[in-house]
Formats: structure tokens, C-alpha cells, sequence
């Protein structure tokens, strides 16, 4: 990259003068005549920057440090925590608890990952690669699922495949039997039914990048193969799935930490994970350290598996050329074939979507009729937008710099500040919550004592129990959604652009904001829209740092789950899918028009 | 050099789907003031700070919307505004690390583990009150006034209402009778109310005898310990078991219609009874209250728990939630009395909090949960 490139300062354009006016360039070929003086002042947008050899301006790397230190500062409170413990009970958790948590948990990744990839990569490609009629309706379709969180689909499916339920009723009364007893369908409170219900929620982690990427993917190279005498199924194993690699092991191991970190679906399905695991040890076994040891633990073999995948595709470019991409020319399909395609690519829809809401909307409207709209809704509705739309844009900002930092910091470093900024999506949100306490205390107090120091009093509590505490919690959980989605888009990103920028003697941040920007905006909206859903559903650190008296659709879901009044509960969840729909919404508007363009 | 920049840009527009999105004002803030953005949205999020004049700040564990006519009612009474935030794990992390500023005044829980573990770790402090003491029997609280419980649910056997065998005398060790064997559901052994119980008869018996008695029951369960103590009259009602345990308070929630119409005949499809320890009483467990250590509003807080075991508070807590209420002669409710007369065991409910840990260290030797 051009990170560590010497200044490409094009001399030989400066001597000779602005070149001679092209037509389109009416305007600005006026200012021409202005450009010596103009290239020897700084670029305007990065007054403090400094040549371009020298790595790391002074402000941008504290700014960077800071970063690293509230990213990590969770996991130093954490792992303090977890060497001041005795480590007495892990005999009993290897003897007891361990084995059957790690068979658990690896049986739940294995089949999340495998449902996620089969899924998210067939409908991508059955969207971007076949023209039925409905694929339209069928792209946006896909991404519902995103805007259920895990535990309310957990909670609907369960209610709808009881015996008591409509299912198993409506079974019975076809069969002609009365009893319950008659007719057992296989339990959903076991490991192969989390599985399925997760993959079927989860799998737009994989299909939202990875159908960007088959749009984005020059139609050059596919029809190269097409014309070479592959079939459709032959480009899409040999050439569309290689080129989408990047795409699908990043929302595959979204999908798969959002499977790992989950305790809703898991502790109400009886599928008892490490991350179960880790609660339980917590507060049955009464063994913070313990369970910090565990989630270090698992930390660690996390990070591992991810830098094992990206060792696995090392040296590999993915990047287009700088050429205008043209699209893939869709194959139409008909008759049959048409309406296959469409069954198949509802079938996914219908299970992580279509179901669990209408189930949503009945149960929902059923408690409208009864005793109307909650009184304190729209008051959470403010909240959970002000909280997780705060998050967003802050998650936003700073997780495209981090994304951009190879090239915009360091070639060396950049890399590794991405990794460091994206730890805290590997913890559970419990677990990274506690962390998150003692560092805000600690802010807090030393923010009081320089109060006292300066003013004589110490102010009220700024950081644990305000909104501030919750922000930053969403903020070190999801910033590697952000990061992840800018890096991909920036990665297929020809280098020849920004370097092209470089050389007409823009400044890394003019380059950043002028070329970079604009060119990534899709890939950096989906990833702001992912970030936005994760924090509406985000749970259990909104239930530990929120302020007095505030509620959001989440922990008001939750408080009416944990008083058994599910109903009243269905009111809010129904408001957490229709929150969710609205970005996915604004997606799909600048997909469709990245699809006419 | 403007011009030849635009141009580039403009040659890759359609890659730029969205002109307004990303649009010079957005650019311009970000690339310009990324500091200044962030800080923008960060001061909006802040300042849900409670504001006012007497006020209390209630931490609980226990959902506030199910004692929010009891709040509602002080309120009514003092004019002290009861601000809350429910925190149902790590409340006890959450107030140690606020330290010596915290907001939080009262801490309230629905588990005598969660209230012991909060005097345990020194976040309580001593409220000596006539009135607290006077109405709170003394094996209900702390001697030193470190926590007060203020309502008091047992832990009964739902069984199903078709079956008529005689239950009257069931004790919890019948429940690793095998002629139960594959009838019985329970929710999560390592669920609070589930280890307070194990807990108990880990006092009563003895660790041997309780891992016995632990197995025994794991061997009767007829499905894999999920889901809440509701769903257990639930299955009954569909068939897949006949006994079960469960806290008493659902058995009103339920009957009452207040968790809607499917509940009420979840709730009418079973028969409850009371089971005992042999020779001995009922299970109960709390849900209680203490005063934190750097409570701002001490008065106040205290004023609180006096409301809370006051008369109307107590009928209130067996109106509302279908609890049975700590003080001598308050009213209980009619589905509650249904039941059948409480006989509370004699083992202090603070003895049995202090074998928690072992309970669970229990559940998962004998792999309940598995």
C-alpha cells in the first residue's frame, strides 16, 4: 500500500503547468493557473498532518492509543479480576461443567456456521446471479431476519411448537387425534433446534456482505467464465464463491460470535454454552473471577480461530480493478425454475421472519385490544433511537477511520489497531459490562478529585449510571460491525484510486474523505445499519449500566418477560423488529439504487 | 486541481449510490470534527440524570413494574418520588463500583442469596427502625439491620388436576420417589429459586443424602430442566408431565386471568399443594430490601422500607403480586388461602442463602442440567 511510499509529489505535472482545459472541466480548469501555490500550502482538511513518510501524526496516534485503551480497558479490569481468583473451583468446572459446555458450544458453531454460510451465500447468489419474478421483494426480504433479535424468535417459536400451540394443534386435529400424548414432535428446547433457530435468524450476517460483494464483483470476471464454458454452477464455485471468500468469513463470523455470545435463545432453549457457562459461574457459583477466567478463555480461542481464517487466506487479493464494474447480467429464469427460485429463497424469510412476527403481531394485537397502547412506550422508543442511534454514528466515525488506518496511519500499525478495536464484539455483553464497570468508576473518580481540586466539589457520578456509560458499552461491543464492514469495502477497493488522489497531491484525510468516503459510503451504511439493529437488541449491558428511571424496548421486553406477562412484552418486541426495519429500509433504498445505477 | 479531482469522483459515481447521504455536510463534520461529532452525539445521550426534590433511588433485581403500585402509593403518601432502575444481575458489581457517590439508596431483591451476597460484600448498611423491627418477624431479618425481607413466596408442587392421587402429604423428598419416575418437571437447577431449595435441604439433610436425593429427581424428570416455573403448568396441561414445583405467587398470576387467558388455563389445569420437609415445614424464600451503605437519601430510603411492611403495603404486596406478606395479620390473598395453611420451615432463611454455592456446585456434579 501506499502507506510507506516517500511523498509522491508529481514534479513533472507542477513544471509544466496545468494541463490544457478538458471540456468537462470548465470551472475549475480556471483556478489551474493558482495550482503551484496551492500545492505548496498544506491540504486543507489536514492542517496538522505531516509529510507523508513520516508514519503516525502526533494527533491521530494518541487519538489511536485512546481508542485502544477504552477498547481495552474491559479486558484489564477483566483479567485483574481474573488473577486475583483462587482458581479453587476449577477442578470442579473441569470435572463437571467444562466438558459438556465445550461439546455444546462447538456443536452450536459448527452448525450456526454451516446454516449461516449455506444460506446467506445461496440466497446472495441466487438474488444477484437469476432474474425470477419476485427478486426484487426477495432481496429486501432476506434482510428481515436481521431485525429480530434471537430471543424474541426463541420465545415466539416456542410458544408456536408447544403441544399446546397451533402447530401441534392443528396436527392433531388433521390426524383426528385428541391428546397430546398422541403426537410428540421433537423438542425445540434442544442443541440441533437452537441451531436451526439461530442459523435461520442470523444467516443476513453472511448474505448482506456477501451479495454486496457478488454486485460489486466486476461481471468481467464471471463472464469470463461463462464464456469459457462453465456452467452457473461451475461460476459460482469456481469464481463468484473464491472472490466472495472475505465477505462470507466476515459475516459468518459475526454470525458465529453473535451465536457464541448469546445467552437469550441458549438459556431459554436449554442449551447450556460456555457463555452459559459463564453466568451461571458468575452468579450461581458466586465465582466472579472464575467466570472472567472462562470468557478470557474463550477470548482467547476466538482470536485465535479468526486470525486462523485470516492466516487461511493470507497473500490472496480481492481487491477490483479501477475500471467502471460492470455488473453481473442476471440469467432469467421462468416457469419451474422461476418459481423454485422464489420458494427457495422465501423458505429462509418465512422461517427467521415472516413466522415469528405474525406470531408478534397477533399476540401483540391481542393485548391492543385489551388494554391498549403501554403508556411509557414512547418514552423507550426516544430512548433505545437516542442510545443506540448515538452509538451508531460514533461506531460509525470512528470505525471507518479504524478501518482506513493502514493507510491512513501506519501500514504496520493499522493492522493491528483493527484487530485490537474489534476484541470487544468477542466478549459477551454481561461479561464486557462488568469489565466496563471499574474503568468508569475509575473515570469517574478521577474526573471528581480534579473537580475537587479545581472547583472545591465533586460532581455527581458522570460516567457509570448515565447514558454516557451505556454509549460507550454499545460502542466497544459493536465497533467491530463497523470495522469489519469498512475494511471489507475498503479492501475491495483498487489501490490505484487513492494512490491516484496521492499523486495529484491531496492529503491522506482529503484522499480518505474524497475518494475513499464516497467510494465505501455502502459498504460503511450497511455496516452503521448492523451496528444500529445490534445495539435496539443489545440486552444485557443495557440491563447492568442504564440510567434511573430509564427503559428501553429491550429492557421493558425484557421486565415484562421476567414478570411472566409475555403478552404486554409482544407490544415492545414487535416495536424492536420495527426499529429494526427502518435501517434495513434505508439499505435496501441504497442498495436499489446502487442495482439501477 | 479541484477540477481534476471532481473528475474522478464523478467517473466512479455509481458507486456512490446515495448524492444526500454522503453529501458535503456529513463529510465535512466527520473528516473536519470527528472529535466534535462524537462529542455532539455523546452529549445528547447523556443527562437522563434524576432531578427533583425528595426523591429515593431503588435498585432492584425484582421487575418495578411489579411493585409500582406499592411506589406509586408512597409516592402518593409522602410526595418522595421513587426513581428505579432494574438491574437483575450484577446490581451488587454495579453499586460496589460506583463507590462513595452512588445513586443508589434502597437495594431491593427477589432472591435471599442476591440480599445476603449485598450485605456480604459491605454495599448495606444498619437501619435500626421500631417499625421495621415490629413488623418483620426476626428470622425475616437481619439482627443488625443490615436487610429486611418484606415478602415472603413458597415453593409448591403444581400437579395436574386430572390425577387425583392424595398429595396431601408430599414432602420434597418424595420427589425422588421413583414412582414418579419420567412425570416430573422443573425449571433449570441452577435457577436461584430451584438452588435456595437444594440449598435447604442441603441444611436439612447433609451433603450425601442431598446428592442422593438430587439424582433421584433428575431420574423422574420427564424432559431436560428449561424454561420458567409458568411452563411447568404448562406441560402439565399439555400432558407431558404430572407434578412439578413452582413459586406461588405464579398461581395467582396465572388464575387471576392477569397473565392473559392462555395462563388462566395453564393455571386451572393444575392442583397445587404445599409440600413440607418430612417432620418439618414449607420452603419459602424473600424478596427483600436494604439500605445502601452511601444511600444519599438515607431518611427517605428508610422511610421507604417502613412504607413498604406498613398494613396497606402488605396487602398491597398480596394484592398486586400474590405474595404472602411478612407481617403478622395482614391480609392474604383468596387464591392464596386456597392453597391451604403456610407452615413455614424452621430453618432460617439466612442459613439457607449461605448454602447457595454448594447447591450449585451440587446441580452440576449430578449433571441436573444436562
Amino acid at each position: 500500500m501506499a502507506g510507506s511510499r516517500p511523498a509522491p509529489i508529481p514534479a513533472p505535472v507542477r513544471e509544466t503547468g496545468p494541463p490544457a482545459p478538458k471540456p468537462e472541466m470548465t470551472a475549475p480548469a480556471a483556478q489551474g493557473a493558482r495550482r503551484p501555490a496551492d500545492l505548496s500550502a498544506r491540504p486543507r482538511f489536514a492542517p496538522w498532518s505531516v509529510p507523508w513518510s513520516v508514519h503516525l501524526p502526533v494527533p491521530w496516534a494518541l487519538a489511536a492509543l485512546a481508542l485502544c485503551g477504552l477498547i481495552l480497558s474491559p479486558l484489564v479490569s477483566l483479567t485483574l479480576e481474573a488473577v486475583q481468583g483462587s482458581g479453587e473451583l476449577w477442578p470442579h468446572l473441569l470435572a463437571y461443567v467444562l466438558p459438556q459446555a465445550v461439546a455444546q458450544t462447538a456443536g452450536l458453531l459448527l452448525g450456526v456456521g454451516l446454516v449461516v454460510t449455506v444460506i446467506g451465500t445461496g440466497t446472495a447468489w441466487l438474488v444477484a446471479a437469476y432474474e425470477f419474478p419476485g427478486r426484487r421483494l426477495l432481496e429486501i426480504g432476506l434482510l428481515l431476519p436481521l431485525a429480530v433479535p434471537t430471543y424474541i424468535v426463541a420465545y415466539a417459536y416456542l410458544d408456536l411448537l408447544h403441544p399446546l400451540g397451533p402447530v401441534q394443534g392443528g396436527l392433531r386435529d388433521l390426524l383426528g387425534l385428541t391428546s397430546p400424548r398422541d403426537l410428540r414432535l421433537p423438542e425445540l428446547r434442544s442443541l440441533p433446534g437452537c441451531i436451526l433457530l439461530l442459523g435461520f435468524v442470523l444467516y443476513p450476517y453472511v448474505y448482506l456482505p456477501t451479495r454486496a460483494l457478488f454486485l460489486m464483483q466486476t461481471g468481467n470476471l464471471l463472464e469470463a467464465a461463462r464464456t469459457l464454458g462453465r456452467g452457473p454452477a461451475g461460476v459460482f464455485a469456481r469464481v463468484a464463491l473464491p472472490l466472495a471468500r472475505p465477505a462470507i468469513a466476515l459475516g459468518a463470523s459475526l454470525a458465529l460470535m453473535e451465536a457464541l455470545n448469546d445467552i437469550g435463545a441458549a438459556e431459554f432453549l436449554g442449551v447450556r454454552t460456555l457463555t452459559v457457562q459463564v453466568y451461571a459461574t458468575w452468579v450461581n457459583r458466586q465465582d466472579l473471577a472464575g467466570a472472567a477466567q472462562i470468557a478470557l478463555v474463550m477470548l482467547v480461542v476466538v482470536i485465535g480461530l479468526v486470525a486462523a481464517e485470516r492466516w487461511a487466506r493470507r497473500g490472496r487479493g480481492f481487491s477490483g480493478s479501477a475500471q467502471r464494474p460492470r455488473t453481473l447480467a442476471r440469467q432469467p429464469l421462468t416457469g419451474a425454475r422461476a418459481l423454485a427460485a422464489l420458494g427457495l429463497g422465501l423458505a429462509p424469510v418465512a422461517l427467521g421472519f415472516l413466522i415469528p412476527a405474525a406470531y408478534l403481531a397477533h399476540a401483540a394485537a391481542g393485548r391492543l385490544s385489551r388494554a391498549g397502547l403501554p403508556e411509557r412506550l414512547p418514552g423507550e422508543i426516544l430512548s433505545t433511537v437516542l442510545y443506540a442511534g448515538s452509538a451508531t454514528l460514533i461506531a460509525g466515525a470512528i470505525g471507518f477511520l479504524v478501518a482506513a488506518s493502514p493507510r491512513l496511519l501506519s501500514r504496520r500499525l493499522g493492522p493491528g489497531l483493527i484487530r485490537v478495536a474489534s476484541l470487544g464484539y468477542a466478549l459477551p455483553g454481561t461479561i464486557l459490562a462488568i469489565g466496563l464497570l471499574g474503568p468508569l468508576a475509575l473515570a469517574d473518580s478521577a474526573f471528581a478529585s480534579a473537580s475537587t481540586a479545581m472547583f472545591g466539589a465533586a460532581p455527581a457520578l458522570i460516567g457509570l449510571g448515565t447514558g454516557g456509560a451505556l454509549v460507550i458499552a454499545y460502542l466497544v461491543r459493536f465497533l467491530a460491525v463497523a470495522i469489519g464492514t469498512c475494511e471489507a469495502g475498503l479492501a475491495r477497493l483498487p489501490a490505484s484510486l487513492p494512490d491516484a488522489a496521492r499523486m495529484l497531491g491531496r492529503g491522506p484525510l482529503a484522499t480518505l474523505a474524497r475518494v475513499q468516503l464516497p467510494l465505501t459510503w455502502p459498504a460503511l451504511m450497511s455496516g452503521a445499519l448492523l451496528v444500529f439493529v445490534d445495539c435496539v437488541k443489545e440486552l444485557p449491558a443495557t440491563l447492568l449500566l442504564r440510567p434511573l428511571n430509564v427503559e428501553t424496548l429491550a429492557t421493558h421486553l425484557y421486565g415484562e418477560a421476567a414478570r411472566g406477562t409475555y403478552e404486554d412484552g409482544t407490544v415492545a418486541a414487535l416495536l424492536i423488529v420495527l426499529v429494526g426495519l427502518i435501517p434495513v429500509a434505508v439499505l435496501l433504498r441504497l442498495g436499489s439504487r446502487a442495482g439501477r445505477a | 486541481m479541484r477540477g481534476r479531482f471532481m473528475r474522478v469522483r464523478f467517473d466512479q459515481s455509481r458507486l456512490r449510490p446515495s448524492r444526500f447521504l454522503q453529501g458535503q455536510f456529513l463529510q465535512g463534520l466527520v473528516s473536519r470534527h470527528p472529535v466534535g461529532a462524537a462529542g455532539l452525539a455523546l452529549g445528547l445521550a447523556l443527562g437522563a440524570a434524576p432531578a427533583g426534590a425528595a426523591e429515593v433511588n431503588l435498585y432492584t433485581t425484582r421487575e418495578p413494574g411489579l411493585i409500582r403500585p406499592l411506589l406509586d402509593a408512597f409516592t402518593a403518601r409522602t410526595g418522595t418520588t421513587v426513581n428505579t432502575v432494574f438491574v437483575e444481575k450484577g446490581l451488587a458489581e454495579r453499586v460496589a463500583a460506583e463507590g462513595a457517590r452512588a445513586n443508589a439508596d434502597v437495594l431491593m431483591t427477589v432472591d435471599i442469596g442476591n440480599l445476603i451476597d449485598i450485605v456480604d460484600r459491605g454495599l448495606a448498611q444498619p437501619v435500626q427502625s421500631p417499625t421495621l423491627e415490629a413488623a418483620v418477624p426476626a428470622a425475616l431479618r437481619d439482627a443488625d439491620g443490615r436487610w429486611f425481607a418484606l415478602s415472603t413466596r413458597a415453593r409448591v408442587a403444581y400437579a395436574d388436576a386430572k390425577d387425583l392421587a392424595d398429595l396431601k402429604a408430599l414432602t420434597y423428598e418424595d420427589l425422588a420417589d421413583p414412582k414418579w419416575k419420567g412425570k416430573l418437571c422443573l425449571r433449570s437447577g441452577q435457577h436461584p429459586y430451584n438452588t435456595a431449595l437444594i440449598a435447604h435441604h442441603l441444611v436439612k439433610h447433609g451433603a450425601e443424602k442431598t446428592e442422593a436425593w438430587l439424582r433421584g429427581v433428575k431420574a423422574n424428570l420427564a424432559k431436560k430442566p428449561a424454561g420458567g416455573d409458568r411452563d411447568v403448568a404448562r406441560d402439565i396441561l399439555a400432558e407431558s408431565c404430572e407434578l412439578g414445583l413452582g413459586n406461588s405467587y405464579y398461581v395467582g398470576l396465572m388464575r387471576s386471568g392477569r397473565g392473559g387467558p392462555e395462563q388462566q388455563k395453564w393455571g386451572e389445569a393444575i392442583r397445587v399443594v404445599l409440600p413440607t420437609f418430612a417432620g418439618g415445614g414449607t420452603h419459602v424464600n424473600v424478596s427483600g430490601a436494604a439500605v445502601a451503605k452511601n444511600a444519599p437519601n438515607r431518611a427517605d430510603a428508610v422511610k421507604l422500607l417502613e412504607y413498604l411492611v406498613s398494613d396497606e403495603a402488605q396487602g398491597l404486596y398480596a394484592k398486586t403480586d400474590y405474595e404472602y406478606p411478612v407481617k403478622a395479620g395482614a391480609p392474604i390473598d383468596p387464591l392464596l388461602t386456597a392453597l391451604g395453611p403456610l407452615t413455614i420451615d424452621a430453618v432460617p432463611v439466612a442459613e439457607i442463602a449461605r448454602n447457595r454455592k454448594a447447591a450449585s456446585l451440587l446441580v452440576d456434579k449430578v449433571g441436573f442440567d444436562q
